[in-house]
């Protein structure tokens, strides 16, 4: 009881402007740390922020934020009403869900199997290769996904060729993209994807196993019964974060490996931003594009945070 | 004690032929993870090293046929390949150096106690990565600075990841607090902790920090072509992203002699392919164990 009075009253202690002012005196070496950090992140992050206000106007360089004329909702209307809305959120949302049908269980499915190699030099083997395309960069996936389609050499289209087909030329196929997409993002990404749930696996506790062994389980039993119930809670909060970016996709893939004959299935919001905005210099409608994308992810994490506290009590905030 | 070992010895005869069938299959899932990993980086190479005649004929799909490092002199003569080559190399120890530095100065004080507004000034950080401006108002903001068309846009704009921050601010927590408040007590100020005391004692931390950021760096395009259209300033991704544009425009419309230039144009991507990825590939090995510690720092936070 004197204890959370005593609590009470330091916080209300903390409250006061004197008392805030006596703490930033007394850790004003602490403050000069971290005023380039935070420097950074006012100038590099805050400020963008309010550069969304031009959303809001008819944007000119010349006139600035301040001065440029305000259309209210103008360009967010012209953009519900364009044809290229529904294009746009149904490629962005595909392109995440395939992801995540085909890629989310991959990297548990490796971490389980894994687990059941013996520790020895097969194991970091593995373990090592499958970490390595992680570290490729985008340019050089997409390089490689061009080199193995190619229509000509590609090594696909030589097989397709050899067993009497005729060759596809994939990347100008719309109906190939999302596919394309998919899978090479599961090559790149399954083995590091798997540590997180390497390191669940390696939190279970070994008694379980003893005991289930005793009672005669077998591997696959032990891995269905102990192994994967133990790593569920990291399951579930992984699908919940993959959720929460379901209308987030990498702009850096897309704008490689797309083309205008693939933008039909290949053409996400944050590629039209840039096309628009960057490229085409109309900043004002690409920016209402950008934070009407911006505002539905915000919507989306809380939401699904709130969902997994209720549902399996943890939480990113 | 005997009894012990005849029973583990006992536990091990029973291991039973369904146990062993469900290994092997484990062992021949792996070996077939191992060649799906494996095959497209010796394919490039194959592709890169073979002679024309052979990549033509569509005879190469393993190992090499012939020998020719005709494509890599061709890669190494054009000399906007050095220029960018320079480039990633700045950016990556110039950007990774700013990165560790501004990194650990935000974390230091965020990880102690003491700190009055740590709650607050984290939650402004952590938004950071909720909620941002977006492309085009980055991009204005780059052109307002003065950055753009400069190497500073490369690395400002990305001078500290909140993961990183974070990473490193959960590893400082572990220090005790006693360490520096004796430090403090002996009149060493709070940046002599931080660099005599807090620093050396998360060397694992720092490693991990520049290993993330350097492989950051490397594989950067994004800013160089929304920041950078200087040439000279380019970085070496930037200079593949043309190679790779450029390799798929002459494809579109090859055949006859054209296909052949297509083909030598082709084999000089796969070269350099093979020259942008070399030192990671050669540096990886011995660094993967750090790039998995720092995943599962990042993951015991959560």
């Amino acid at each position: 009881m004197a204890n959370s009075t005593s609590a009470i009253a330091r916080k209300k202690m903390r409250t006061t402007p004197k008392k805030a002012l006596f703490y930033i005196k007394r850790d004003r070496m602490l403050w000069l740390l971290i005023l380039p950090g935070l420097a950074y992140f006012i100038i590099f992050k805050y400020v963008p922020m309010f550069g969304v206000l031009m959303a809001f106007e008819d944007y000119r360089p010349s006139k600035g934020i301040l001065g440029s004329q305000w259309v209210g909702l103008r360009y967010f209307l012209d953009f519900f009403h364009s044809a290229y809305f529904s294009r746009l959120v149904r490629n962005t949302i595909l392109i995440s869900v395939y992801s995540l049908l085909w890629g989310f269980p991959v990297p548990i499915i490796f971490a389980l199997f894994l687990n059941e190699l013996r520790d020895g030099p097969f194991k970091k083997v593995v373990q090592t290769v499958s970490y390595l395309p992680h570290f490729i960069s985008v340019v050089v996936l997409v390089g490689m996904v061009q080199s193995f389609l190619n229509p000509y050499d590609g090594i696909v289209n030589v097989i397709i060729k050899s067993l009497g087909g005729t060759p596809i030329n994939f990347l100008s196929e719309p109906s190939w993209f999302r596919t394309i997409y998919v899978v090479s993002g599961i090559w790149q990404n399954f083995g590091y994807d798997s540590i997180i749930y390497l390191s669940a696996i390696s939190a279970v506790d070994p008694q379980l196993y003893e005991a289930a062994r005793v009672d005669g389980a077998k591997r696959l039993q032990i891995m269905f019964h102990v192994t994967l119930p133990g790593i569920l809670p990291t399951v579930i909060i992984m699908l919940i974060l993959r959720f929460g970016s379901i209308m987030s996709v990498g702009f850096e893939k897309v704008n490689l490996l797309y083309s205008p004959a693939t933008y039909e299935t290949a053409d996400v919001i944050s590629t039209y931003v840039y096309r628009r905005g960057v490229l085409d210099g109309q900043f004002s409608f690409s920016t209402a594009v950008d934070f009407f994308n911006s505002v539905i992810n915000l919507i989306l994490i809380c939401t699904v945070n709130k969902i997994s506290r209720k549902v399996s009590e943890t939480s990113l905030w | 004690m005997f009894g012990f070992s005849s029973s583990r010895r006992h536990n091990r005869i029973r291991e039973s032929f369904s146990d062993r069938v469900v290994y092997c299959i484990t062992i021949l899932v792996m070996i077939l993870v191992l060649i799906i990993t494996l095959y497209p980086f010796l394919y490039v190479l194959s592709m890169s090293l073979s002679d024309q005649g052979s990549v033509l004929r569509q005879e190469v799909w393993l190992l090499p046929k012939g020998f020719n490092l005709k494509s890599y002199k061709k890669v190494f003569s054009d000399s906007s390949i050095w220029v960018a080559y320079g480039n990633t190399l700045y950016y990556t120890i110039v950007g990774t150096i700013v990165n560790v530095i501004f990194t650990c100065m935000t974390a230091y004080p965020l990880s102690r106690r003491r700190f009055w507004g740590r709650n607050f000034i984290s939650l402004l950080i952590v938004f950071t990565t909720l909620f941002s401006g977006g492309m085009i108002p980055n991009f204005l903001l780059i052109k307002n600075l003065g950055l753009y068309n400069t190497r500073w846009a490369m690395i400002l704009p990305n001078a500290i990841s909140v993961f990183n921050m974070i990473l490193a601010r959960t590893f400082f927590m572990g220090i005790p607090e006693s360490l520096m408040e004796s430090a403090s007590i002996d009149g060493a100020g709070e940046g002599t902790i931080l660099w005599k005391i807090v620093v050396p004692l998360s060397k694992p931390i720092v490693a991990v920090l520049t290993l993330f950021y350097a492989v950051g760096h490397w594989n950067s395009y994004f800013n160089a072509l929304l920041y950078v259209p200087d040439i000279k300033l380019q970085p070496l991704q930037m200079y593949l992203v043309k190679l790779l544009v450029l390799a798929q425009d002459q494809l579109a419309e090859g055949d006859g002699d054209l296909l052949q230039l297509a083909m030598e144009a082709m084999q000089t991507k796969y070269a350099t392919i093979i020259v942008v990825i070399l030192p990671i590939l050669c540096i990886y090995p011995f660094l993967q164990k750090y790039f998995a510690q720092g995943v599962m720092i990042g993951a015991i936070k959560e």
